[in-house]
């Protein structure tokens, strides 16, 4: 199984998500630079976490005119597997492939700190290996994750499945003292309507080494994994 | 022309000189120098570049050890960690900018030890921060505390650098002068380390980073100088931070120096491109030959003394064999940074720019790095000892309510939860961090091998104010004991010397104690101070700072596996205390909350003692004896106790008997030296004894963990008898609440 991670000037999660995939998961795994324009055949692809450009003008904002999203957006636009990881979430974002914007938190802080998930669909390539309702316990990281979108679109992510991941308490349940950043109807992650791109704001590379306790993080690549043998 | 300007008087003084250093210059030049060049002495033998009142003492301190690669005087401290591996560290302070602007000021004191680290070929791996703020009710300190934090947060979490730990003090002596003291970790191969020396006739000289731009001119000069009133309009003097070029540039270093054809590197700090090049020149005996137009600049118009004296950030040099020039340049482009090759090493020890083609400097080098008047300061004891050195006890009543005070003692911003500082940084990316902050001290695994490094930074400035050689002493004591509660064996020691104005010559007397007291534990203690830095006149209108020896420290454990926290682990376990508690409270936090005194003596600190408990906790928790161990610190037994309850998986209570002579608040509150709090499976109890007899440390049990409250009888009378839930929710939030009240 073939994998590539973009990096971005200002990608800072991307030697993270090398180290799970490749050391951790044990698969062939590789840098894509951002001035390269072809894309190699992947089984899927991870835009990680960090500061794209500095963040400059917007998170995203800029990375979205890199030369290799012009690939990128093909990529996924023929089924390719895609996923954000919070800074990769937010080029996604920016670059249309997944609807919605994220805001400033609410609190108008940075905010690293563990908390929990609860899985909203587990028909996607990644979540496959989730029950519905699981619980998973993911630390997020990021100054800006507040997801917002306008009333149609969010009626339209509910009716379709497309909420993969929603801020909740540790049994469950969701509220706004769950919700860390004050996302729209506390969501966390989101798919595309083909549902073979994922955008999600918590890191899943920080807990996926079984150095730690907690490897819930590994849940996700490996769906991604799982689906993407079924897929080929 | 900036060089045909005649050097008034004026002139000099405005440049921070004095009449008897710019005679000193034109001796040694035997002419008068231009304005260009008397900007270069200004910055170079300011305080903050010459260390001239301070290098004297700094001579005395050990930096000698059979682990350490490179002690002060570079860059940064390197010490071997084995595996191939060295460890790379330093803490520098960035304190006047910070109060001039807190958030730029902050942000650009990471920024610059980042550099530091990576400029020595290490990949920095982790971040702490010291931060001392003004009384908690003084009207700027929550505007300040929120401006460094931001300014911390918004620079290391770009850099993908985790900041781990760190501590904040709150002191009214800080009101006018806050210290922000940054220290950053780094990981290098121990054969590849790069120093600032530039050495080889005709090898290019490459100016790498960020443009050149008006910002941070004379920032040393600024640093070297008591603030007054006009403070306020010092701000364009403080640099602005760019850390997604940092990072680039983070990574094209790293990239370039896998290569064998770099010579030497520095970052352009402090005094930028001045700096830079005359100490890199002087290390190597060279000379330097500088084209000014090939410097890269953010305006038009930029001369010669702006572009010598510019601290913009963000800047390195390099220096490149002669051939491989096209190489670099390909590197750094690739990594999208302005580079350009702006001159060449020479033989002749002269320091020599143009600019348009003209020589606007020339300068021997070795007399502008060494030159500067060396100072012998007057020292003299303090007036003021005579009059804090007493406390009288029994004028000053134990509390009625213990619990009430515990409370209070909980919600001092000092003593409080650091959370909401440090949920604002990233302190996870990169992997590395196995114990997460909010224990006694970080502790990172070291990739690729079973190693992990422990860290911690300390300071209590209140003893410092009653007793400057203790109170370096306790610094080291205790940022030791913190490493040693986490596992790991401490290697290494840098320092951050904050004081006040160095010509009042009480001030130099406080100096000289904390250095020698710094240097006497650590040779006892045998660890190397391998590097530091020393900050001189946070002084406000006259109004010093409380000597501040900031002291951090980097442990080593063989076996990360074995790494310990503080919080308590599960309810049934017994809980004991290494050390004993006297009758202390000259200094405390207790104190300073209910008697608003700090007066007395600080706490005792007995070297052998010391060292003693460090042998017997780091043996306990190799033999797997122990489950949590946590030092005793601001706020004493009661405080650390608390602490142990609720930082654990989950909130315990605990049933606490203590017993002894000393008055109630000083077992509760008082802040005896050399003391951890440990717990343990009861089967233990019997190891720990025998050890504990062996070591000559003294032992007793306290209680045991479980329930819902928290219990302190002494000698069989119930003191203290407070829910757990309640005592956690001061100790997590008081803290937020304060940062995030609305002025």
């Amino acid at each position: 199984m073939k994998c590539g991670i973009v990096v971005f000037p200002g990608s800072n999660c991307d030697h993270d998500c090398y180290h799970i995939l490749k050391h951790i998961l044990q698969l062939d795994t590789h840098w894509i630079w951002h001035k390269d324009e072809a894309l190699n055949s992947f089984d899927f692809i991870v835009l990680p976490g960090g500061f794209s450009y500095g963040d400059y003008l917007r998170p995203g904002a800029i990375a979205r005119f890199s030369p290799i999203m012009k690939s990128v957006i093909a990529y996924a636009n023929q089924g390719g597997r895609v996923l954000g990881i919070c800074n990769g979430f937010q080029i996604l974002v920016e670059s249309g492939l997944l609807p919605g914007v994220l805001m400033d938190n609410a609190g108008q802080r940075f905010i690293c700190k563990d908390l929990t998930l609860r899985v909203e669909n587990n028909d996607t390539p990644f979540t496959a290996l989730c029950e519905p309702g699981t619980v998973l316990k993911i630390p997020i990281n990021h100054g800006q994750g507040r997801y917002f979108t306008d009333d149609d679109t969010l009626k339209r992510l509910q009716d379709n499945g497309q909420i993969v991941f929603r801020y909740c308490d540790t049994e469950g349940n969701t509220s706004d003292e769950a919700n860390p950043n004050g996302s729209l109807d506390h969501i966390a992650g989101v798919v595309n309507a083909t549902k073979n791109v994922m955008g999600m704001m918590p890191h899943p590379e920080r807990c996926a080494d079984p150095l730690w306790p907690n490897v819930d993080g590994q849940m996700i690549f490996k769906s991604l994994i799982e689906s993407s043998l079924a897929h080929s | 022309m900036t060089t045909l300007i005649p050097i008034t008087p004026e002139i000099v003084a405005e440049h921070g000189l004095s009449p008897d250093e710019y005679a000193r210059i034109q001796e040694l030049l035997k002419r008068d120098p231009n304005l260009v060049e008397l900007g270069i002495f200004s910055a170079m033998w300011s305080e903050h570049c010459s260390y001239k009142s301070s290098r004297p003492h700094l001579k005395t301190l050990p930096t000698e050890g059979p682990r350490v690669i490179q002690g002060p005087g570079e860059n940064a401290g390197v010490v071997d960690i084995g595996d191939g591996l060295a460890a790379v560290f330093k803490i520098e302070s960035h304190n006047h900018p910070s109060f001039i602007e807190p958030y730029q000021g902050a942000a650009t004191g990471v920024g610059g030890i980042m550099r530091d680290i990576f400029t020595m070929g290490a990949r920095p791996i982790a971040s702490l921060n010291s931060l001392r703020f003004g009384a908690p009710e003084h009207e700027k300190t929550c505007y300040l505390l929120n401006g460094v934090v931001k300014g911390i947060a918004d620079y290391g979490n770009c850099m993908g650098v985790p900041t781990v730990g760190g501590d904040i003090y709150f002191d009214a002596c800080y009101n006018g002068n806050i210290l922000v003291n940054a220290f950053c970790l780094g990981l290098a191969k121990a054969d590849r380390i790069f120093l600032g020396s530039a050495s080889g006739v005709g090898n290019a000289l490459l100016y790498v980073g960020s443009k050149t731009g008006r910002d941070g001119i004379h920032g040393a000069s600024m640093a070297s100088a008591e603030f007054d009133d006009a403070t306020e309009e010092k701000r364009p003097t403080v640099q602005v931070g760019d850390p997604f070029t940092e990072k680039l540039l983070l990574e094209a270093c790293l990239e370039i120096m896998k290569k064998d054809w770099v010579v030497g590197v520095q970052d352009m700090g402090a005094a930028g491109l001045s700096s830079s090049s005359f100490e890199m020149a002087e290390r190597a005996g060279m000379g330097m030959e500088l084209d000014l137009d090939a410097v890269p600049r953010r305006e038009e118009g930029m001369n010669a003394y702006e572009l010598m004296l510019s601290e913009s950030q963000e800047r390195m040099l390099f220096v490149v064999a002669k051939g491989h020039e096209p190489e670099a340049l390909d590197i750094f482009r690739k990594w999208d940074l302005d580079v350009a090759v702006i001159g060449r090493v020479t033989d002749d020890g002269i320091f020599r720019a143009k600019e348009s083609g003209v020589e606007v400097v020339n300068l021997p080098i070795e007399t502008v790095v060494t030159g500067a008047l060396k100072c012998d300061r007057p020292t003299q004891k303090p007036a003021y000892l005579a009059e804090v050195g007493t406390l009288d006890l029994a004028s000053r009543e134990v509390p009625a309510d213990c619990g009430g005070a515990l409370k209070q003692l909980l919600a001092s911003p000092t003593i409080a939860s650091k959370q909401f500082v440090y949920e604002q940084y990233d302190h996870m990316v990169r992997l590395n961090t196995l114990v997460l902050p909010g224990s006694d001290a970080a502790v990172l695994r070291v990739p690729e091998t079973n190693k992990a490094l422990a860290l911690s930074v300390d300071c209590n400035p209140r003893y410092g104010y009653l007793d400057p050689y203790r109170g370096a002493q306790i610094a080291v004591a205790e940022a030791c004991r913190n490493v040693v509660c986490a596992g790991a064996e401490p290697i290494g020691v840098t320092n951050c010397l904050n004081f006040g104005n160095p010509e009042n010559p009480e001030i130099m007397w406080q100096f000289q104690e904390a250095v020698r007291g710094l240097g006497d534990l650590c040779r006892f203690l045998d660890i190397p101070v391998v590097s530091g830095n020393v900050s001189l006149y946070n002084e406000t209108k006259g109004e010093a700072i409380y000597p501040t020896p900031t002291i951090a420290v980097v442990g080593l454990m063989e076996d990360r596996s074995l790494h310990c926290t503080q919080g308590f682990k599960q309810a049934g376990q017994v809980i004991g205390l290494l050390g004993s508690t006297l009758e202390e409270l000259g200094g405390s936090e207790y104190q300073k909350l209910f008697w608003n005194e700090c007066r007395g003596q600080p706490p005792q600190l007995d070297s052998q003692v010391e060292f003693d408990v460090h042998r017997l906790c780091l043996d306990l928790i190799r033999q797997r004896l122990i489950l949590s161990a946590h030092d005793c610190s601001e706020g004493g037994l009661a405080v650390a106790l608390v602490e142990s309850c609720i930082t654990g998986p989950k909130a315990l209570g605990a049933a606490i008997e203590l017993n002894g002579d000393p008055r109630a608040d000083a077992l509760l509150f008082g802040e005896s030296q050399s003391r951890i709090v440990i717990s343990f499976a009861e089967e233990a109890l019997h190891g720990i004894e025998s050890r504990a007899k062996k070591a000559g440390v003294p032992f007793a049990v306290l209680g045991l963990t479980g329930g819902q409250e928290f219990q302190v009888k002494i000698n069989r009378k119930e003191f203290i008898n407070e829910n757990i839930l309640t005592l956690e929710d001061i100790w997590k939030n008081s803290l937020s609440r304060y940062g995030n009240r609305v002025a």
